[in-house]
């Protein structure tokens, strides 16, 4: 019989199995930084009604950690996240005016948006560490 | 829905590996490892692993699998028809990638060949995957002129600058290698047109023949018709035929916000 077992029939796999390209990884990665950047907005909303609660002891703690490893660490992801976020968009910008589809150009776009963000991202911690 | 694992049924198992053969060249010996999945049993889908001599069959993935059903196992699936890139019904995923296997060669993979179902498919058995569902998103774009004037005597005339509208659109084969490539349409593909069916409505948006285009529009604005689109790019960088759907949506994305101002 043709159609024995319809109504069981498996999902084929997916995720499991498919290559994704570059493109495909750095539109998740859009959605990740787009919403792991939350974080960042309460830790620096945190250290900022900190500072304004006139409350020292509490402002030391908080800048404390946000200077720390681990703080530290969090804000410089963050720093990338919103570099990488910002050139990303400006390049969904440009493709919803139509522009950029081509397989060449979207692959050039790729290295444009990754190397930008890299980059903005040690600029950013340069000056941090200069300031 | 979004759901990144596979269910139950659909978890794929361990299978059965084939004897190589004997008096293969040196070197000349390629693995393919093989989704199954067998409708007349309750077993999962397995991957079944069969080594072929290179020097016994064609270059192609297509001759590899024709090989593997003619000589080792008959009971592999699969569709085909023309072998040569035009009816697209040899479309699977093929070394992580859709692509047609009458057009792919297998030595543009390394190592072992793994081949799998269009993915995100319910599979009717092995490597025939149920298309009715994209079929249907198909007709819904209403694939076909739409005129309000009367039908002149003989046929609707076109520029040879409107008809160049059309590159890029009617090349399209419905191989559907485009929208089981997108993450989009794998987890809202039941309301999401698409990338193959949303190409196809653009066809029609853009010919010049066409008095129906106020109408498509209105039927494509939906949060989810249309807009599920995030420009992922894995229809482009899939179809065996070089279009380019994601581009086609933005155009009608275009056409959205234009109609408006």
């Amino acid at each position: 019989m043709a159609d024995v077992n319809r109504g069981d029939r498996p999902l084929s796999p997916h995720l499991q199995v498919y290559r994704l390209p570059l493109t495909a990884v750095m539109s998740i990665l859009h959605r990740i930084t787009g919403t792991a950047m939350l974080v960042s907005i309460a830790l620096v909303t945190w250290w900022l009604l900190a500072a304004a609660s006139g409350d020292e002891a509490t402002f030391k703690f908080a800048d404390g950690f946000l200077s720390g490893y681990i703080g530290g660490f969090i804000m410089l992801c963050s720093l990338f996240g919103l570099c990488y976020h910002a050139l990303n968009g400006v390049r969904h910008l440009l493709w919803d005016a139509g522009y950029g589809f081509e397989l060449k150009s979207a692959a050039a776009s790729n290295i444009v948006v990754l190397l930008g963000a890299v980059g903005l991202t040690a600029l950013g911690w340069l000056a941090w560490i200069a300031i | 829905m979004v759901e990144f694992a596979l269910p139950k049924n659909s978890r794929v198992v361990a299978g059965k590996t084939w004897p190589k053969p004997k008096d293969a060249a040196k070197g000349r010996v390629k693995a393919f490892k093989i989704y199954r999945w067998d409708p007349d049993t309750s077993d999962n889908p397995r991957v079944d692993t069969y080594f072929i001599d290179l020097d016994q069959c064609g270059p192609m993935v297509l001759d590899a699998i024709i090989y593997i059903k003619n000589e080792i196992d008959p009971t592999l699936t699969f569709r085909r028809s023309c072998r040569e890139g035009i009816c697209g019904s040899c479309a699977m995923n093929i070394d992580g990638v859709n692509g047609l296997a009458c057009t792919t060669g297998i030595d543009e993979i390394r190592g072992a060949v793994r081949i799998y179902p269009l993915p995100h498919m319910p599979v009717v058995k092995d490597l025939v995957p149920d298309l009715t569902h994209f079929y249907a998103q198909h007709a819904s774009v209403k694939p076909w002129l739409e005129t309000k004037t009367p039908a002149p005597e003989k046929e609707w005339r076109q520029s040879a600058e409107d008809r160049k509208e059309l590159d890029g659109h009617y090349e399209c084969i419905l191989c559907a290698c485009c929208s089981t490539s997108c993450p989009s349409y794998w987890w809202n593909g039941d309301r999401y047109l698409g990338p193959a069916a949303l190409l196809q409505a653009h066809r029609w948006l853009v010919d010049s023949r066409d008095e129906a285009t106020g109408e498509r529009l209105d039927d494509l604005e939906d949060p989810f018709r249309l807009y599920r689109c995030h420009t992922i790019m894995n229809c482009a960088n899939a179809c065996p035929k070089g279009l380019n759907p994601a581009k086609a949506i933005a155009e009608i994305k275009k056409m959205m916000v234009e109609r408006k101002l």
